[in-house]
Protein backbone atom coordinates (compact mmCIF):
# COMPACT_ATOMS: atom_id res chain seq x y z
CA UNK A 1 0.00 0.00 0.00
CA UNK A 2 2.79 2.42 0.82
CA UNK A 3 4.52 1.63 -2.50
CA UNK A 4 1.57 4.26 -3.86
CA UNK A 5 2.49 6.94 -1.71
CA UNK A 6 6.28 6.58 -2.94
CA UNK A 7 5.55 6.27 -6.73
CA UNK A 8 3.61 9.77 -6.01
CA UNK A 9 7.13 11.10 -5.38
CA UNK A 10 7.92 9.87 -8.81
CA UNK A 11 7.41 12.45 -11.63
CA UNK A 12 6.94 10.30 -14.53
CA UNK A 13 4.51 7.82 -12.33
CA UNK A 14 3.03 11.10 -11.88
CA UNK A 15 3.01 12.34 -15.27
CA UNK A 16 1.60 8.95 -16.85
CA UNK A 17 -1.21 8.87 -13.96
CA UNK A 18 -1.94 12.51 -13.71
CA UNK A 19 -2.75 12.15 -18.05
CA UNK A 20 -4.52 8.63 -17.27
CA UNK A 21 -6.87 10.66 -15.06
CA UNK A 22 -7.82 13.61 -16.80
CA UNK A 23 -8.33 11.68 -20.31
CA UNK A 24 -11.31 10.04 -17.71
CA UNK A 25 -12.20 12.79 -15.62
CA UNK A 26 -12.27 15.64 -18.48
CA UNK A 27 -15.34 14.10 -20.80
CA UNK A 28 -16.88 13.38 -17.36
CA UNK A 29 -16.65 16.54 -16.32
CA UNK A 30 -17.49 18.43 -19.42
CA UNK A 31 -20.55 16.19 -19.67
CA UNK A 32 -21.56 17.24 -15.93
CA UNK A 33 -20.88 20.86 -16.75
CA UNK A 34 -23.12 20.94 -19.66
CA UNK A 35 -25.82 18.75 -17.94
CA UNK A 36 -25.39 21.12 -14.55
CA UNK A 37 -25.84 23.94 -16.85
CA UNK A 38 -28.78 23.42 -18.82
CA UNK A 39 -30.55 22.11 -15.97
CA UNK A 40 -29.93 24.75 -13.62
CA UNK A 41 -30.19 27.96 -16.63
CA UNK A 42 -33.30 26.35 -18.67
CA UNK A 43 -35.01 23.73 -16.63
CA UNK A 44 -35.20 25.07 -13.05
CA UNK A 45 -38.32 26.68 -11.72
CA UNK A 46 -37.80 30.77 -11.50
CA UNK A 47 -37.11 31.79 -7.77
CA UNK A 48 -40.37 33.34 -6.24
CA UNK A 49 -38.59 36.95 -4.91
CA UNK A 50 -35.86 36.53 -7.65
CA UNK A 51 -37.13 35.36 -10.74
CA UNK A 52 -34.41 34.03 -13.13
CA UNK A 53 -31.74 36.59 -11.95
CA UNK A 54 -31.03 33.70 -9.20
CA UNK A 55 -29.94 31.35 -11.62
CA UNK A 56 -26.17 32.48 -11.51
CA UNK A 57 -26.22 30.68 -8.29
CA UNK A 58 -24.67 27.75 -10.38
CA UNK A 59 -21.93 29.23 -10.75
CA UNK A 60 -21.23 31.28 -8.48
CA UNK A 61 -21.59 28.95 -5.33
CA UNK A 62 -20.05 25.93 -7.14
CA UNK A 63 -17.05 28.29 -7.89
CA UNK A 64 -16.60 29.86 -4.46
CA UNK A 65 -16.59 26.46 -2.81
CA UNK A 66 -14.16 25.01 -5.09
CA UNK A 67 -12.11 28.63 -4.80
CA UNK A 68 -11.94 27.80 -0.60
CA UNK A 69 -11.59 23.96 -1.13
CA UNK A 70 -8.37 24.75 -3.47
CA UNK A 71 -7.21 26.56 -0.89
CA UNK A 72 -6.95 23.81 1.30
CA UNK A 73 -5.31 21.28 -1.28
CA UNK A 74 -2.96 24.06 -1.82
CA UNK A 75 -1.84 24.35 2.03
CA UNK A 76 -1.84 20.57 2.40
CA UNK A 77 0.17 20.07 -0.28
CA UNK A 78 2.39 22.70 0.97
CA UNK A 79 2.73 20.65 4.64
CA UNK A 80 3.57 17.89 2.77
CA UNK A 81 6.32 19.11 0.73
CA UNK A 82 7.74 21.18 3.83
CA UNK A 83 7.16 17.85 6.11
CA UNK A 84 8.36 14.86 3.86
CA UNK A 85 10.26 17.27 1.38
CA UNK A 86 8.12 15.82 -1.51
CA UNK A 87 8.75 17.49 -4.68
CA UNK A 88 5.78 16.79 -6.34
CA UNK A 89 3.83 17.66 -3.35
CA UNK A 90 5.10 21.00 -4.10
CA UNK A 91 4.28 20.67 -8.14
CA UNK A 92 0.92 20.32 -6.57
CA UNK A 93 0.81 23.00 -4.72
CA UNK A 94 2.52 26.13 -6.93
CA UNK A 95 0.05 24.56 -9.66
CA UNK A 96 -2.58 25.23 -7.54
CA UNK A 97 -2.22 28.77 -6.89
CA UNK A 98 -3.57 30.25 -10.55
CA UNK A 99 -6.67 27.87 -10.38
CA UNK A 100 -7.82 29.06 -7.11
CA UNK A 101 -7.05 32.25 -8.09
CA UNK A 102 -9.06 32.05 -10.80
CA UNK A 103 -12.38 30.67 -9.26
CA UNK A 104 -12.02 33.10 -6.76
CA UNK A 105 -11.89 35.55 -8.86
CA UNK A 106 -15.17 34.12 -10.86
CA UNK A 107 -16.86 33.26 -7.98
CA UNK A 108 -16.23 37.50 -6.95
CA UNK A 109 -17.64 38.59 -10.25
CA UNK A 110 -20.20 36.69 -10.38
CA UNK A 111 -21.77 37.83 -7.08
CA UNK A 112 -21.21 41.33 -8.09
CA UNK A 113 -23.24 40.07 -11.09
CA UNK A 114 -26.41 39.05 -9.22
CA UNK A 115 -25.87 41.67 -6.65
CA UNK A 116 -26.67 44.54 -9.25
CA UNK A 117 -30.16 42.88 -9.42
CA UNK A 118 -31.02 41.79 -6.08
CA UNK A 119 -29.18 43.81 -3.64
CA UNK A 120 -29.51 47.02 -6.27
CA UNK A 121 -25.50 47.46 -6.16
CA UNK A 122 -22.56 45.73 -7.53
CA UNK A 123 -20.30 45.67 -4.70
CA UNK A 124 -20.47 45.97 -0.52
CA UNK A 125 -18.22 45.57 2.04
CA UNK A 126 -19.40 42.75 3.66
CA UNK A 127 -17.94 40.13 5.56
CA UNK A 128 -18.42 36.91 3.61
CA UNK A 129 -17.34 39.25 0.03
CA UNK A 130 -14.26 41.42 2.30
CA UNK A 131 -13.02 37.92 2.90
CA UNK A 132 -13.18 35.98 -0.44
CA UNK A 133 -11.34 38.99 -1.60
CA UNK A 134 -8.44 38.89 0.95
CA UNK A 135 -8.58 35.33 -0.22
CA UNK A 136 -7.78 36.24 -3.52
CA UNK A 137 -5.16 38.35 -2.06
CA UNK A 138 -4.02 35.20 -0.84
CA UNK A 139 -3.56 33.10 -3.72
CA UNK A 140 -2.16 36.27 -5.50
CA UNK A 141 0.71 36.65 -3.09
CA UNK A 142 1.88 33.14 -3.20
CA UNK A 143 2.14 33.50 -7.56
CA UNK A 144 3.90 36.52 -6.77
CA UNK A 145 6.33 35.35 -4.10
CA UNK A 146 6.88 32.00 -6.21
CA UNK A 147 7.90 33.93 -9.14
CA UNK A 148 10.42 36.47 -7.29
CA UNK A 149 12.53 33.73 -5.93
CA UNK A 150 15.29 32.55 -8.59
CA UNK A 151 15.86 29.44 -6.88
CA UNK A 152 12.41 27.47 -7.29
CA UNK A 153 13.54 25.33 -4.52
CA UNK A 154 13.29 27.79 -1.83
CA UNK A 155 10.35 29.29 -3.93
CA UNK A 156 8.47 25.89 -3.05
CA UNK A 157 9.53 26.26 0.99
CA UNK A 158 8.56 29.96 1.15
CA UNK A 159 5.30 29.81 -0.85
CA UNK A 160 4.40 26.71 1.59
CA UNK A 161 5.16 28.66 4.72
CA UNK A 162 3.00 31.33 3.39
CA UNK A 163 0.13 28.80 2.48
CA UNK A 164 0.14 27.78 5.68
CA UNK A 165 -0.25 31.35 7.33
CA UNK A 166 -2.58 31.81 5.25
CA UNK A 167 -5.38 29.13 6.45
CA UNK A 168 -5.73 31.20 9.25
CA UNK A 169 -8.05 32.84 7.19
CA UNK A 170 -10.29 30.15 5.28
CA UNK A 171 -12.27 29.26 8.24
CA UNK A 172 -13.11 32.94 8.98
CA UNK A 173 -14.55 32.87 5.54
CA UNK A 174 -16.14 29.90 5.90
CA UNK A 175 -18.15 30.96 8.88
CA UNK A 176 -18.73 34.68 7.96
CA UNK A 177 -21.77 34.56 6.59
CA UNK A 178 -22.80 33.06 10.71
CA UNK A 179 -20.90 35.32 12.43
CA UNK A 180 -21.42 38.76 10.97
CA UNK A 181 -25.24 38.67 9.70
CA UNK A 182 -25.31 40.93 6.41
CA UNK A 183 -26.28 40.89 2.97
CA UNK A 184 -24.60 38.32 2.00
CA UNK A 185 -27.43 35.62 2.93
CA UNK A 186 -26.20 32.36 5.34
CA UNK A 187 -25.34 29.29 3.73
CA UNK A 188 -27.99 27.29 2.56
CA UNK A 189 -26.84 24.01 2.24
CA UNK A 190 -26.14 22.15 4.92
CA UNK A 191 -24.71 18.60 5.67
CA UNK A 192 -26.83 18.27 9.19
CA UNK A 193 -30.40 19.14 9.03
CA UNK A 194 -32.39 20.92 6.57
CA UNK A 195 -31.46 23.15 3.74
CA UNK A 196 -33.02 25.59 2.92
CA UNK A 197 -33.25 25.55 -0.67
CA UNK A 198 -36.12 23.52 -2.80
CA UNK A 199 -34.48 19.91 -3.78
CA UNK A 200 -35.53 20.89 -7.59
CA UNK A 201 -33.09 23.71 -7.29
CA UNK A 202 -30.41 21.82 -4.78
CA UNK A 203 -29.57 18.90 -7.60
CA UNK A 204 -28.72 20.93 -10.06
CA UNK A 205 -26.23 23.10 -7.87
CA UNK A 206 -25.13 19.48 -6.55
CA UNK A 207 -24.40 19.00 -9.90
CA UNK A 208 -22.36 21.99 -10.49
CA UNK A 209 -20.34 22.03 -7.74
CA UNK A 210 -19.57 18.24 -8.14
CA UNK A 211 -18.71 19.62 -12.37
CA UNK A 212 -16.29 22.30 -10.86
CA UNK A 213 -14.26 19.98 -8.62
CA UNK A 214 -14.03 17.79 -11.65
CA UNK A 215 -12.80 21.16 -13.58
CA UNK A 216 -10.17 22.21 -10.20
CA UNK A 217 -8.88 18.51 -10.65
CA UNK A 218 -8.80 18.70 -14.24
CA UNK A 219 -6.87 22.11 -14.33
CA UNK A 220 -4.80 21.24 -11.46
CA UNK A 221 -3.29 17.80 -13.09
CA UNK A 222 -2.86 19.57 -16.51
CA UNK A 223 -1.08 21.98 -14.82
CA UNK A 224 1.14 19.74 -13.14
CA UNK A 225 1.71 17.80 -16.03
CA UNK A 226 3.33 20.96 -17.66
CA UNK A 227 5.29 21.98 -14.42
CA UNK A 228 6.73 18.56 -14.09
CA UNK A 229 7.76 18.62 -17.86
CA UNK A 230 9.67 22.17 -17.16
CA UNK A 231 11.22 21.08 -13.61
CA UNK A 232 12.26 17.67 -15.56
CA UNK A 233 13.48 18.79 -19.28
CA UNK A 234 17.02 18.08 -18.81
CA UNK A 235 15.96 14.53 -17.68
CA UNK A 236 16.12 11.37 -20.28
CA UNK A 237 12.60 10.16 -19.98
CA UNK A 238 11.11 13.72 -20.96
CA UNK A 239 13.37 13.78 -23.53
CA UNK A 240 12.74 10.41 -24.58
CA UNK A 241 9.05 11.69 -24.31
CA UNK A 242 9.42 15.17 -26.80
CA UNK A 243 10.95 12.20 -29.58
CA UNK A 244 8.34 9.99 -29.26
CA UNK A 245 5.90 13.23 -30.22
CA UNK A 246 7.79 14.53 -33.05
CA UNK A 247 7.87 10.84 -34.53
CA UNK B 1 35.79 42.66 26.10
CA UNK B 2 35.33 40.14 29.22
CA UNK B 3 36.07 36.42 28.37
CA UNK B 4 32.71 34.42 29.09
CA UNK B 5 33.15 31.20 31.07
CA UNK B 6 30.07 29.31 29.32
CA UNK B 7 27.56 29.61 26.37
CA UNK B 8 24.72 32.02 27.90
CA UNK B 9 21.50 30.47 28.45
CA UNK B 10 18.36 30.64 26.12
CA UNK B 11 16.71 33.57 28.50
CA UNK B 12 20.23 35.39 28.71
CA UNK B 13 20.80 35.34 25.32
CA UNK B 14 17.28 36.40 23.86
CA UNK B 15 18.16 39.33 26.45
CA UNK B 16 21.61 40.17 24.76
CA UNK B 17 19.68 40.32 21.06
CA UNK B 18 17.21 42.28 22.52
CA UNK B 19 19.41 44.85 23.78
CA UNK B 20 21.64 44.73 20.95
CA UNK B 21 18.74 46.05 18.38
CA UNK B 22 17.74 48.06 20.52
CA UNK B 23 21.69 49.75 20.82
CA UNK B 24 21.69 49.18 17.02
CA UNK B 25 18.78 50.85 16.81
CA UNK B 26 19.60 53.95 19.33
CA UNK B 27 22.75 54.24 17.53
CA UNK B 28 20.86 55.59 14.59
CA UNK B 29 17.73 57.56 16.30
CA UNK B 30 16.80 58.77 12.87
CA UNK B 31 15.56 55.30 11.59
CA UNK B 32 13.39 55.46 15.03
CA UNK B 33 12.40 58.81 14.30
CA UNK B 34 11.08 57.94 10.34
CA UNK B 35 8.11 56.18 11.09
CA UNK B 36 6.93 58.44 13.36
CA UNK B 37 7.77 61.52 11.05
CA UNK B 38 6.07 59.02 8.16
CA UNK B 39 2.73 59.16 10.34
CA UNK B 40 2.67 62.74 11.00
CA UNK B 41 2.97 63.70 7.39
CA UNK B 42 0.09 61.39 6.48
CA UNK B 43 -1.75 62.54 8.62
CA UNK B 44 -1.30 65.81 7.35
CA UNK B 45 -2.06 64.68 3.65
CA UNK B 46 -6.20 63.58 4.91
CA UNK B 47 -7.23 66.89 6.23
CA UNK B 48 -5.44 68.15 2.28
CA UNK B 49 -6.89 65.35 0.90
CA UNK B 50 -10.29 65.53 2.43
CA UNK B 51 -10.96 68.65 3.09
CA UNK B 52 -10.30 70.45 6.27
CA UNK B 53 -13.75 70.47 7.58
CA UNK B 54 -13.74 69.40 11.88
CA UNK B 55 -16.58 67.23 11.81
CA UNK B 56 -15.94 65.32 8.04
CA UNK B 57 -12.37 64.52 9.72
CA UNK B 58 -13.98 63.31 12.73
CA UNK B 59 -15.71 60.52 12.01
CA UNK B 60 -13.35 59.06 9.25
CA UNK B 61 -10.33 59.69 12.07
CA UNK B 62 -10.00 55.47 13.43
CA UNK B 63 -10.06 54.57 10.48
CA UNK B 64 -7.19 57.26 8.93
CA UNK B 65 -5.43 56.78 12.02
CA UNK B 66 -4.95 52.79 11.91
CA UNK B 67 -4.47 52.64 8.68
CA UNK B 68 -1.42 55.13 8.74
CA UNK B 69 -0.61 52.88 11.68
CA UNK B 70 -0.22 49.63 9.55
CA UNK B 71 1.31 51.37 6.66
CA UNK B 72 3.93 52.54 9.09
CA UNK B 73 4.26 49.35 10.36
CA UNK B 74 4.55 47.47 6.85
CA UNK B 75 7.23 50.07 5.69
CA UNK B 76 9.64 48.99 8.95
CA UNK B 77 9.06 45.38 8.71
CA UNK B 78 10.92 44.58 5.69
CA UNK B 79 13.74 46.00 7.34
CA UNK B 80 13.79 43.94 10.63
CA UNK B 81 16.10 41.21 9.22
CA UNK B 82 18.13 42.67 6.14
CA UNK B 83 20.78 44.17 7.53
CA UNK B 84 21.42 41.31 9.65
CA UNK B 85 21.29 38.68 6.88
CA UNK B 86 23.31 40.88 4.56
CA UNK B 87 26.33 40.84 6.75
CA UNK B 88 25.82 36.84 7.62
CA UNK B 89 24.98 37.16 11.66
CA UNK B 90 21.22 35.88 10.67
CA UNK B 91 23.13 32.76 9.95
CA UNK B 92 25.35 32.89 13.08
CA UNK B 93 22.26 32.42 14.29
CA UNK B 94 20.50 29.99 12.60
CA UNK B 95 23.70 28.14 13.61
CA UNK B 96 23.51 29.23 17.58
CA UNK B 97 21.94 26.08 19.90
CA UNK B 98 19.58 28.57 21.48
CA UNK B 99 16.21 27.71 19.87
CA UNK B 100 15.25 30.15 16.62
CA UNK B 101 11.39 30.47 17.92
CA UNK B 102 12.87 32.56 20.96
CA UNK B 103 15.38 34.40 19.61
CA UNK B 104 13.00 35.25 16.41
CA UNK B 105 10.89 36.47 19.09
CA UNK B 106 13.51 38.79 20.34
CA UNK B 107 13.96 40.46 17.12
CA UNK B 108 10.11 41.07 17.16
CA UNK B 109 10.05 42.77 20.51
CA UNK B 110 12.62 44.94 19.58
CA UNK B 111 11.34 46.15 16.32
CA UNK B 112 7.86 46.12 18.31
CA UNK B 113 9.31 48.72 21.02
CA UNK B 114 10.84 50.93 18.40
CA UNK B 115 7.82 51.32 15.91
CA UNK B 116 4.82 50.07 17.87
CA UNK B 117 4.95 51.36 21.10
CA UNK B 118 6.02 54.62 20.22
CA UNK B 119 3.58 55.40 17.60
CA UNK B 120 0.99 54.08 20.11
CA UNK B 121 2.52 56.52 22.69
CA UNK B 122 2.18 59.46 20.43
CA UNK B 123 -0.61 58.92 18.67
CA UNK B 124 -3.23 60.96 20.75
CA UNK B 125 -1.29 64.05 19.48
CA UNK B 126 -2.02 62.78 16.21
CA UNK B 127 -5.81 61.94 17.03
CA UNK B 128 -6.35 65.48 17.91
CA UNK B 129 -4.40 66.83 15.29
CA UNK B 130 -7.70 65.29 12.55
CA UNK B 131 -10.31 66.09 15.39
CA UNK B 132 -10.91 62.25 16.91
CA UNK B 133 -12.88 62.98 20.25
CA UNK B 134 -11.33 62.54 23.14
CA UNK B 135 -13.50 59.65 24.73
CA UNK B 136 -11.47 57.89 22.33
CA UNK B 137 -8.29 57.95 23.16
CA UNK B 138 -7.24 55.97 25.29
CA UNK B 139 -8.72 52.96 23.16
CA UNK B 140 -6.98 54.30 20.52
CA UNK B 141 -3.97 54.12 22.43
CA UNK B 142 -4.71 50.36 23.95
CA UNK B 143 -6.19 49.24 20.18
CA UNK B 144 -2.49 50.25 18.63
CA UNK B 145 -0.26 48.61 21.63
CA UNK B 146 -2.11 45.52 21.18
CA UNK B 147 -2.28 46.19 17.31
CA UNK B 148 0.89 46.79 16.48
CA UNK B 149 2.63 44.00 18.18
CA UNK B 150 0.55 42.01 16.21
CA UNK B 151 1.15 43.61 13.05
CA UNK B 152 5.00 43.43 14.03
CA UNK B 153 4.89 39.32 14.10
CA UNK B 154 2.86 39.16 11.08
CA UNK B 155 5.08 41.38 9.31
CA UNK B 156 8.42 39.23 10.66
CA UNK B 157 6.78 36.71 8.66
CA UNK B 158 6.56 38.85 5.37
CA UNK B 159 10.33 39.84 6.22
CA UNK B 160 11.42 36.90 7.29
CA UNK B 161 10.27 35.32 3.74
CA UNK B 162 11.52 38.03 1.58
CA UNK B 163 14.57 38.86 3.15
CA UNK B 164 16.97 36.89 0.65
CA UNK B 165 15.17 38.69 -2.50
CA UNK B 166 16.60 41.62 -4.32
CA UNK B 167 13.25 43.65 -4.89
CA UNK B 168 11.67 42.41 -1.46
CA UNK B 169 9.94 45.72 -0.86
CA UNK B 170 6.62 45.89 -2.70
CA UNK B 171 6.56 41.88 -2.37
CA UNK B 172 6.06 42.17 0.77
CA UNK B 173 3.46 44.47 1.41
CA UNK B 174 1.41 41.84 -1.17
CA UNK B 175 2.17 38.87 1.27
CA UNK B 176 1.20 40.37 4.35
CA UNK B 177 -1.31 42.92 3.91
CA UNK B 178 -4.00 40.48 3.70
CA UNK B 179 -3.27 39.75 7.06
CA UNK B 180 -3.02 43.07 8.13
CA UNK B 181 -6.55 43.49 7.49
CA UNK B 182 -8.30 41.99 10.18
CA UNK B 183 -6.30 43.17 12.84
CA UNK B 184 -7.43 46.90 10.83
CA UNK B 185 -11.09 45.98 11.56
CA UNK B 186 -10.96 45.22 14.79
CA UNK B 187 -8.83 47.77 15.78
CA UNK B 188 -10.62 50.69 14.35
CA UNK B 189 -14.16 49.29 15.03
CA UNK B 190 -12.55 49.10 18.69
CA UNK B 191 -12.04 52.86 18.42
CA UNK B 192 -15.27 53.42 16.40
CA UNK B 193 -17.31 52.01 18.97
CA UNK B 194 -15.23 53.81 21.88
CA UNK B 195 -16.41 57.31 19.65
CA UNK B 196 -19.96 56.21 19.82
CA UNK B 197 -19.80 55.59 23.22
CA UNK B 198 -20.58 51.78 23.13
CA UNK B 199 -17.80 49.65 25.43
CA UNK B 200 -15.04 48.28 22.92
CA UNK B 201 -13.50 45.75 25.51
CA UNK B 202 -14.75 42.92 22.99
CA UNK B 203 -13.07 44.37 19.90
CA UNK B 204 -9.81 45.05 21.84
CA UNK B 205 -10.06 41.37 23.69
CA UNK B 206 -10.54 39.91 19.96
CA UNK B 207 -7.06 41.57 19.23
CA UNK B 208 -5.54 40.19 22.33
CA UNK B 209 -7.16 36.85 21.42
CA UNK B 210 -5.27 37.98 17.91
CA UNK B 211 -1.77 38.67 19.38
CA UNK B 212 -2.31 35.19 21.55
CA UNK B 213 -2.37 33.25 18.60
CA UNK B 214 0.34 35.47 16.73
CA UNK B 215 3.02 35.36 19.51
CA UNK B 216 2.37 31.65 19.65
CA UNK B 217 2.40 30.85 16.25
CA UNK B 218 4.05 33.95 13.73
CA UNK B 219 7.86 32.66 15.26
CA UNK B 220 7.51 29.38 13.42
CA UNK B 221 6.64 30.38 10.68
CA UNK B 222 9.08 33.20 10.80
CA UNK B 223 11.76 31.08 11.82
CA UNK B 224 10.98 28.52 8.92
CA UNK B 225 11.12 31.62 6.96
CA UNK B 226 14.94 32.74 7.77
CA UNK B 227 15.90 29.21 7.38
CA UNK B 228 14.64 28.85 3.61
CA UNK B 229 16.09 32.76 2.99
CA UNK B 230 19.24 31.55 4.62
CA UNK B 231 19.71 28.48 2.23
CA UNK B 232 18.19 29.97 -0.75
Amino acid sequence: MWSFFHKLGSPPWLYRIAGTIVRWLLPVTLVALCVGLVWGLLYTAPDFRQGNSYRIIYIHVPAAVVALAGYYVMAIAGAVSLIWKMKMADVAMKSCAPIGAALTFIALVTGAIWGKPTWGTWWVWDARITSMLILLFLYLGVVALYEAYDNKEAAGKACAVLTLVGTVNIPIIYKSVDWWYSLHQPASIKFTGDSTIDPSMLYPLLLMIAAFYGVFTCCLLMNMRAEILEREARTNWVKKLALEYRA
Amino acid sequence: MKEQAAAPGTLGFCLALLRRQLTLAARRPIEIGNPLLFFMMVVALFPLGLGPSPEKLAGFAPGILWIIALLSNLLTSDTVFRSDFEDGSLEQLLLAPQPLFLSVLAYIAAHWLITGLLLALVSPVFALMINLPAVAIGTLVASLLLGTAVLSLVGGIGAALTVGLKRGGMLISLLILPFYMPVLIFGSAAVQNAVLGVPPGPYLAIIAAMLCLAVALAPLAIAAGLRISVDA
